[in-house]
């Protein structure tokens, strides 16, 4: 019944944002608010991606960028050959997305620990160079994208983008949390701590690991998916950029890992302090405070913002802490 | 029945030249008190993760209520009914007693809420962990968390329920408790193979002993049996035959 009551906020919560999203595009005439916007959404659905299965399974991936390059460059590719509109584009992306996480994770899901994280840096490495010899989407110098016009209701693209995101954002999230408390979140965490006890409790570890690789991944290159018609460029070194990997992991640790809203709180904090910093400062400030602030909640949060908030909060209602 | 519940036929398992198990054969009837024992070093650990599909076999093969099962993975032999303890207790941490329960009957019984919540809640009742059914497992003792530990391999639902050294550490007064839930677990009707080295906890809990020494099995029989068995008495002490 709780949970029931739960799930109908969490939708209602999930529409309203949502509709607020296509409310503002029609109530404001700017266009920058969107366009900075934009980004913090995608690093919303990046950040939750990242951590199905860095958080969840606890396997750490730095592949982020492969993904994300890879969803850039498969709406490229479509755009190009066949002009193919950007909802195909996304959907294609999440197909091909899942597609890579499969295989990857069937490569690379029986290492652990550093091993598996060393191999997820490598793949990058690999498609990038594999993209960057390819003439039809460009090569290593790019190639520009001419945004075709938006579609109505929207009177300009990047408005079109930005409520595209904030759907992204509830899929990316609603998936995320339905795993969390499903048997898939409960395996996953069970293999996370103990993958030998977990197998021998009948958890099928392997299949789990793939499963959420599979989700991740999908995500991941949809996310990438629309870039290329956001920056009106696409080129390797900016569509497979480490930051990418990096922002996306950092901001699933400081948010917290254990929960579905932690991404997201995370990306919400370091992305628009991003995007403060790249308008106010420079745009390389903004690398400098993620590191900092990945320090910052290391050693003082390291169960991040969620962490910080439960130490609060078992602070003024005297629980000891043990429920999470 | 007169078939046997796990029937392991010639075991080999080599760790590079290292043989840790030698051509072992063994059947364990349904609903039988065994007992393995052995010297530090001896296999018993190797035949358990063997058996439970933690470890490959190099030849030989095992069988589970007449099924040949030596190629399923460690979760799909769970399911059948294989559920083992560890030598040192490997909880999952983040979680609370309960849940760590749930997990096992979650992926073994199919995927019931309510359900397994309540026979979870009862098992630990039986199990004297009641009271701590929702705190955090890392916060547990020793004792109960070798407790949790078969409650757990419990929640798989087993027919065979292997205890690897659920006992080492534990005072005697907690010897005891741990001992009587598994003589009440084998009264319900689960097979249980045991590892200890605490002899007189094996002498009172088995039916039958077998000795393992450098991967083979060197007595096999009784406790009391075993227990007189020169090689046996050998192995353990390292006394010299004297006559």
């Amino acid at each position: 019944m709780q949970q029931a009551q739960r799930g109908w906020i969490f939708w209602a919560v999930a529409a309203l944002f949502v509709g607020a999203a296509a409310v503002a595009t029609f109530s404001i005439k700017n266009e920058y608010p969107f366009f900075a916007g934009y980004l913090i959404l995608q690093f919303m659905v990046l950040a939750t991606a990242w951590n199905i299965l860095g958080g969840y399974a606890g396997y750490v991936n730095f592949g982020t960028s492969a993904f994300f390059g890879l969803g850039v460059y498969t709406a490229v590719f479509l755009f190009k050959a066949t002009g193919a509109p950007l909802l195909v584009q996304i959907a294609v992306a999440a197909a091909v997305g899942a597609l890579l996480g499969f295989l990857v994770g069937l490569l690379t899901l029986r290492m652990r620990g550093i091993f598996f994280s060393i191999a997820t840096i490598a793949l990058t490495i690999i498609i990038e160079t594999f993209i960057i010899n390819w003439k039809f989407v460009g090569g290593a110098t790019g190639m520009p994208m001419i945004r075709p016009p938006a579609m109505p209701p929207f009177d300009s693209y990047i408005k079109m983008l930005f409520v595209n995101g904030a759907v992204m954002v509830v899929i990316a999230v609603a998936l995320a949390r339905f795993i969390q408390g499903s048997w898939i979140g409960r395996g996953l965490r069970a293999l996370r701590d103990d993958e030998l006890a977990a197998a021998c409790s009948g958890v099928p570890t392997l299949k789990l690991k793939l499963l959420a690789c599979v989700i991740s991944g999908a995500l991941m290159c949809a996310a990438g998916a629309p870039n290329a018609m956001y920056l009106s460029f696409a080129d390797p070194a900016s569509a497979f950029n480490l930051n990418y990997s990096v922002s996306a992991l950092a901001m699933a640790l400081i948010g917290g890992t254990g929960h579905w809203i932690g991404p997201v709180l995370g990306a919400l904090l370091l992305s628009s302090t991003q995007q403060l910093l790249t308008v106010t400062i420079s745009s390389e400030v903004n690398v400098l405070v993620l590191g900092l602030m990945l320090v910052l909640f290391v050693v003082a949060a390291p169960d991040g913002i969620l962490g910080l908030f439960r130490r609060v909060r078992a602070r003024f209602t005297g629980d000891a802490g043990g429920r999470v | 029945m007169s078939q046997a519940l796990l029937d392991v036929k010639g075991v080999t398992k080599r760790f590079g030249g290292f043989t840790a198990l030698d051509a072992v054969s063994v059947a364990i009837r349904p609903g039988e008190r065994f007992g393995l024992v052995g010297p530090n070093g001896s296999g018993k650990t190797t035949l358990i993760n063997c058996i439970s599909g933690v470890l490959g076999l190099d030849k030989g093969t095992i069988s589970f209520l007449g099924a040949d099962i030596s190629k399923l993975p460690t979760y799909l032999r769970t399911r059948r009914g294989i559920a083992r303890s560890f030598q040192i207790p490997r909880p999952f941490r983040t979680m609370t007693v309960i849940e760590n329960l749930m997990v096992a009957f979650e992926f073994t019984a199919g995927h019931g809420g309510h359900q397994s919540h309540d026979e979870a809640m009862a098992l630990l009742e039986q199990m004297g962990l009641g009271a701590k059914a929702f705190r955090p497992s890392s916060e547990l003792s020793q004792v109960e968390l070798r407790k949790m530990e078969l409650a757990r391999a419990m929640a798989a639902r087993p027919k065979l329920l292997i205890s690897d050294e659920a006992m080492a550490g534990l005072s005697s007064a907690e010897i005891d408790e741990v001992l009587d839930l598994l003589i009440k677990v084998n009264q319900d009707g689960i097979t249980i193979i045991m590892i200890e080295h605490i002899m007189h906890a094996v002498m009172r809990f088995s039916e039958r002993v077998m000795c393992l020494d450098a991967g083979r099995i060197i007595a096999s029989g009784t406790p009391a049996e075993v227990m007189a068995d020169q090689r046996v008495q050998e192995a353990y002490l390292g006394a010299s035959s004297q006559g």
